[in-house]
């Protein structure tokens, strides 16, 4: 019995990652994207292996060091910082914190905001009235201000940076998954499926949600990119991850007065934040045209 | 019209409680105490250290600081600095001018280019150009501002000291300040050489802080131009024979216009929060900068103040945006009512 | 080619707008470090607010000579101690005017009753201007001045005396720190009867060499040369604190002859500073100390031995290279060469990590995990403290210390060293007045419970200390307090760290300026040629 209902099923998922698939390699510039992530989120995982330091080792004979190739002694591609560690191992190491913080605050926002998005659009009156005036209050300021006081309240940290963002982010959450549900609810198949006696909550998380999550799924990839910026913003406002932990951007703060004296000590962390956002950012435009037709320009 | 601006409004009213209340909350909850960081390094007994939670109001009920609180915002008084002792409104308005010139500038320079490579790359679609541009506008949407404004700082300042790295103007122009805008004033100062040299200061600044906008409006202005033009009326035009210029130009662009319209009144906040780091970076002596001095002085009322404040700039740009967008396309006013 | 050419016409124009506006009248620029709170000194207390408002417009009854900590008369031409040391009596100079501006023309010199207002306004809560601009008089209560006075009384226009509760030998050099600034009372009668009180704040008036013109926040301060000052007027006519938050950039603009002076360069622009044409960098020894405070409270830092081992532990002389860059001497006592009493024989811990290796062991402690506290904020005595423990933590990690750092908000970091919270934290102090006992009695006293950072109270120091307070012969208050910096260093209830040197990077063409040990900007004798 089971098997008969799965087979159909199973092989529409392979025909919808199908499509998916040739819509999304149709952009070249996608996979470049797709690649190049791939490779950052590699480096991550085995930063052990590629760094050519520990991070947190000073090399006291080295003090900001230019970068150097082949010299005998003090052989840094990047340079060293103002304790003699090697830029190019903390940058490695720093890939882990950054996409650790992007990954997190796009799944603390995709779980949360659909929660209340379907909370609203499921309940409307005024459980839907509150839940998004919160979200306008939260939207009504800029997201970095809102953050840098929210951190200021919990303490500077990585990991209440990554709150204070995701907190920023979820209005977009919230209204996208409330105005799908919305418009998913009308339909038929919805309509069909409470004539059929199925629960509220299996109407609202196994029928309905399925349907919504192409465009948070996109919302999701343009916020990791968005919060790996934010998150680098914070520790660069001295806010967020605190030195001597190599976050992207708390490498250039804690650098910052070298700027001109050893200017490779800010440059390097710098461009490794533009090419990690830059590359999520291409991944996602071709995501973005594949899972969404409708939202298709070109 | 009148109902669909008067629901508008009434639209504001509990934003503008909620803000007060986060505002008010967040300061609350703020670790550690506040005469305690004014003391610094040095001791302070007991009673000089209720005297001043006295002089601060803090040692009244919470509830009732917020009532304070609250009635004093709606006579127009947002506190009291406590690094200054002066009213946060002033201090307020006397840096805010400098932040909307640079907001201004940056927003001129990202239309001013934004627009025409946006719809030169719609244009020229598929083509190599198109591509270029996308591709330039995508590394500019994912810029580090900080970091892009530190490399300029680097490369122009230190390296070819081609341009001044901070500051509004050089300090030799006492420019009086009649409006606020210091490239206005100095026009007004008669001052040889005053507006160059505001000018001059607001290159790197203006740079920094219009590129995202910049990638941003260049993106949105090519995708709304092809789906301008891939509509019947521009394709009947073009058929007739009409000069692609009446075509783009006229048709096309009047259209697409509408969308950039809501992006460039959606970048305020962007604009705001990319304020808060272009100043840091650049001395620029406006409300980002301000904002920030305070949070890491702990300036309670400041951030307060401010936090309020801003909220409701921002709301009332919404609120503008939103009611041009209705003049512009009626149909939102039938749907929306 | 077209590149550069901009350059130069770009370079030339800078130039030449430059040096026209420089040329019309003598005009310093000093690239400040931030925006003054006020312009009241009483009001406020960062270094910032001192040099905006005390040292350009203001004087005290008692002055430092610039450059020294040595107290000169000021507004005050002399004074006369009784002999229990408890009754000041001041002569008070004659024929010194007022600054006058739009709401204020003095009628008027200086006189006694403008000494009075200055000092009641901050001592007695009933004063009509005691509430005025917040009301928050912190050093006057740093200095525990409220306790100290008993009453100050007018004996005449030109003289006034002090009574003290108790003898206490550095009150002269209190009277001459930027708190204890003398303002118009005629004008603060003016303004109250025009209901606007806050006006003798930020408009201010005073009798000191410039005249006070405007303040854009942000942005710039500007004064004039006081033509009338009585010292003679100062030879600037106009001076220009050009603020400019961000050290790198301040250096810019030193270079590109935008200011003159700049306070507190980089560390890591030293160097350029030093082979720049255009540039006399200026050092001095600050009056100053950074320290380690290990917190004797609790165990096992009650233990002097593992004090000791943790101190040789530590490479002072990497902390110094790397954090210092150059711009810190090592330190061995509580207070700074440049202080009288300073105890030259006393010998530093040498670093020496097997040693301490051994001591630990003696000590039995295996595997000792502690933490170090990192102040959030930049100071004189340490430029920056994250940096410092890294390196500490590094150096303890060699002998098996485990160090977590730890960091708080300022305000948060005082209250929790306060209540003990913390092992082993950083911290420092910048001296107020010059004597020792604003050093050792406010840090390291038993009676300063709070601000003792190591929570140390070592009887016999202790002693040393308050034998000091009450006599004013200097070689007899030399004698103790380099006995209690002998107990001290066997104790080491801190691990000294350094004295920073001030630096002052100049522009060759200014004259007569001299590094203040106290810290302030004074301008009045400079010139620019």
């Amino acid at each position: 019995m089971d098997s008969v209902a799965d087979t159909p099923r199973k092989s529409m998922l392979r025909q919808n990652l199908a499509e998916f698939w040739y819509y999304f390699s149709e952009s070249k510039s996608a996979v470049v994207g797709l690649a190049f992530l791939a490779g950052i989120i590699l480096m991550a995982i085995f930063a052990d292996f590629i760094a050519p330091h520990d991070p947190t080792i000073q090399y006291r004979e080295c003090l900001e060091h230019a970068p150097a190739w082949g010299e005998e002694k003090c052989n840094f591609i990047f340079g060293t910082d103002y304790a003699g560690r090697d830029m190019l191992s903390r940058i490695i190491y720093g890939t882990r914190l950054s996409l650790v913080a992007g990954g997190i605050v796009v799944l603390l926002c995709l779980s949360v905001g659909i929660v209340f998005g379907l909370l609203a659009g499921f309940f409307r009156g005024w459980v839907d009235t509150t839940i998004m005036r919160i979200m306008d209050t939260i939207m009504s300021v800029p997201g970095l201000l809102m953050a840098l006081v929210l951190v200021a309240i919990l303490g500077p940290g990585l990991l209440n940076a990554m709150i204070a963002i995701s907190i920023t982010y979820l209005p977009h959450f919230v209204r996208l998954t409330r105005s799908s549900y919305i418009t998913e609810s009308s339909k038929e198949y919805v309509i069909a499926s409470k004539v059929a006696g199925a629960g509220r909550f299996r109407i609202m998380f196994i029928t309905i949600l399925p349907n919504c999550m192409a465009p948070l799924i996109v919302q999701g990839t343009l916020s990791f990119s968005t919060a790996i910026l934010d998150t680098a913003a914070l520790g660069f406002l001295g806010m967020g991850a605190q030195p001597p932990a190599p976050e992207w951007g708390t490498l250039i703060a804690e650098n910052r007065d070298l700027m001109l004296s050893a200017p490779w000590t800010v440059t390097f962390p710098g461009l490794a934040i533009l090419l990690a956002v830059l590359a999520i950012n291409l991944m996602g435009d071709g995501l973005r045209d594949a899972l969404d037709p409708k939202m298709k320009r070109s | 019209m009148f109902y669909f601006v008067l629901k508008r409004i009434a639209l504001l009213v509990p934003i503008f409680f909620g803000v007060t209340i986060m505002a008010f909350g967040f300061i609350r909850m703020l670790p550690g105490d506040p005469v305690a960081a004014l003391a610094g390094e040095r001791d302070m007994t007991p009673e000089r250290h209720a005297e001043i939670m006295l002089k601060l109001g803090l040692d009244k009920p919470v509830w009732q600081q917020y009532l304070d609180y609250i009635w004093n915002l709606l006579h127009g008084d947002f506190g009291t600095s406590v690094l200054t002792n002066r009213p946060i409104l002033d201090e307020f308005l006397e840096l805010f001018p400098a932040t909307i010139e640079l907001g201004l500038t940056a927003m001129i320079l990202a239309v001013v280019i934004g627009v025409p490579i946006g719809i030169f790359a719609a244009v020229k679609r598929g083509t190599l150009y198109d591509q270029g541009i996308m591709g330039i506008s995508l590394v500019g949407y994912s810029m580090p501002i900080f970091w892009w404004g530190l490399l300029l700082i680097i490369l122009f300042g230190g390296v070819w000291g081609l341009t001044p790295i901070s500051g509004r103007i050089s300090f030799l122009f006492d420019v009086e300040t009649v409006t606020g805008f210091l490239l206005i004033d100095a026009l007004l100062s008669g001052e040889e050489g005053a507006f160059a040299s505001a000018m001059h200061h607001m290159i790197l600044p203006t740079i920094v802080l219009g590129t995202i906008p910049l990638a941003i409006i260049a993106r949105q202005t090519r995708s709304a131009m092809l789906e301008v033009l891939s509509e019947d009326y521009v394709r009947t035009a073009r058929a007739k024979g009409l000069s692609p210029l009446r075509v783009y130009g006229l048709h096309a662009l009047r259209n697409a216009m509408i969308t950039v319209i809501t992006v460039i009144g959606l970048q305020v906040g962007t604009l705001m929060a990319g304020a808060i780091l272009t100043e840091t970076i650049f001395s620029w002596p406006g409300i980002g900068k301000w904002i920030i001095f305070s949070v890491f002085s702990r300036d309670y009322y400041a951030v307060q103040g401010g936090l309020v404040l801003i909220a409701m700039i921002i709301m009332s740009v919404n609120l503008v945006v939103d009611l041009l967008y209705g003049m512009i396309n009626p149909r939102i006013l039938h749907t929306s009512s | 080619m077209r590149k550069s050419l901009i350059r130069t016409t770009l370079a030339i124009s800078l130039a030449v707008t430059a040096s026209a506006s420089l040329a019309a009248g003598k005009t310093l620029v000093f690239c400040s470090e931030g925006s003054p709170g006020g312009f009241n000194p009483s009001l406020h207390s960062a270094g910032t607010d001192f040099d905006a408002s005390a040292q350009p417009i203001y004087n005290r009854l008692t002055e430092f000579e610039p450059g020294t900590t040595k107290v000169v008369p000021g507004l005050a031409e002399s004074w006369s101690v009784s002999a229990d040391g408890t009754e000041y009596t001041f002569k008070l100079r004659k024929g010194v005017k007022w600054h006058s501006n739009k709401h204020f023309t003095p009628t008027r010199d200086f006189n006694a009753d403008d000494v009075l207002f200055s000092f009641n306004r901050q001592w007695k809560t009933d004063h009509p201007y005691h509430s005025v601009s917040g009301g928050k008089y912190l050093y006057f209560g740093w200095m525990d001045m409220g306790p100290a006075l008993k009453s100050i009384d007018k004996i005449d226009d030109y003289t006034v005396k002090f009574t003290l509760n108790q003898p206490d030998a550095p009150f002269i050099s209190n009277l001459a720190m930027d708190f204890a600034s003398i303002l118009s009372a005629e004008y603060a009668d003016k303004m109250q009867t025009e209901g606007t009180q806050e006006t003798v704040d930020n408009a201010p008036i005073g009798t000191g060499p410039f005249e006070f013109v405007s303040y854009k926040k942000d942005s710039v301060i500007r004064y004039n040369g006081f033509k009338d000052y009585w010292e003679g007027a100062p030879k600037i006519d106009k001076l220009i604190y050009a603020i400019t938050t961000d050290a790198t950039v301040r250096f810019q603009k030193l270079k590109a002859g935008e200011c003159h002076i700049m306070p507190y360069p980089n560390a890591a622009d030293l160097d350029a500073m030093d082979k720049d044409p255009n540039i006399n960098l200026l050092s001095q020894a600050g009056l100053n100390v950074g320290y380690l405070g290990f917190n004797t409270s609790k165990a096992p830092f009650d233990n002097k031995s593992v004090r000791q081992a943790l101190s040789m532990a530590i490479d002072k002389q990497a902390i110094l290279d790397v954090v210092f860059k150059g711009s810190g001497s090592p330190a061995k006592n509580p207070i700074p060469p440049t202080m009288w009493s300073y105890n030259d024989d006393i010998v530093d811990y040498k670093y020496d990590p097997e040693t301490a290796k051994k001591l630990l062991a003696v000590a039995g402690i295996k595997e000792l995990k502690t933490d170090i506290w990192a102040m959030p904020v930049q100071r004189p005595y340490n430029p920056n403290a994250r940096r410092m423990a890294e390196l500490i933590q590094a150096d303890w990690a060699k002998i098996g210390v485990t160090a977590e750092i730890k960091s708080f908000e300022w305000g948060e970091y005082r209250e929790r060293i306060r209540a003990g919270e913390h092992s082993t934290a950083l911290l420092g102090w910048t001296g107020d007045n010059g004597d020792p006992d604003n050093f050792m009695f406010v840090l390291l006293g038993c009676a300063a419970a709070k601000s003792n950072v190591a929570r140390w109270c070592n009887e016999e120091f202790d002693g040393y200390l308050r034998a000091a307070k009450l006599t004013s012969d200097q070689a007899e208050r030399t004698k103790l307090y380099e006995k209690a910096q002998v107990i001290f260093k066997q104790e080491a209830p801190w691990y000294t760290i350094a004295h920073s040197v001030q630096f002052r990077p100049v522009r060759k063409e200014v004259k007569n300026f001299k590094i203040h040990p106290l810290g302030s900007h004074i301008f009045k004798y400079v010139d620019l040629q």
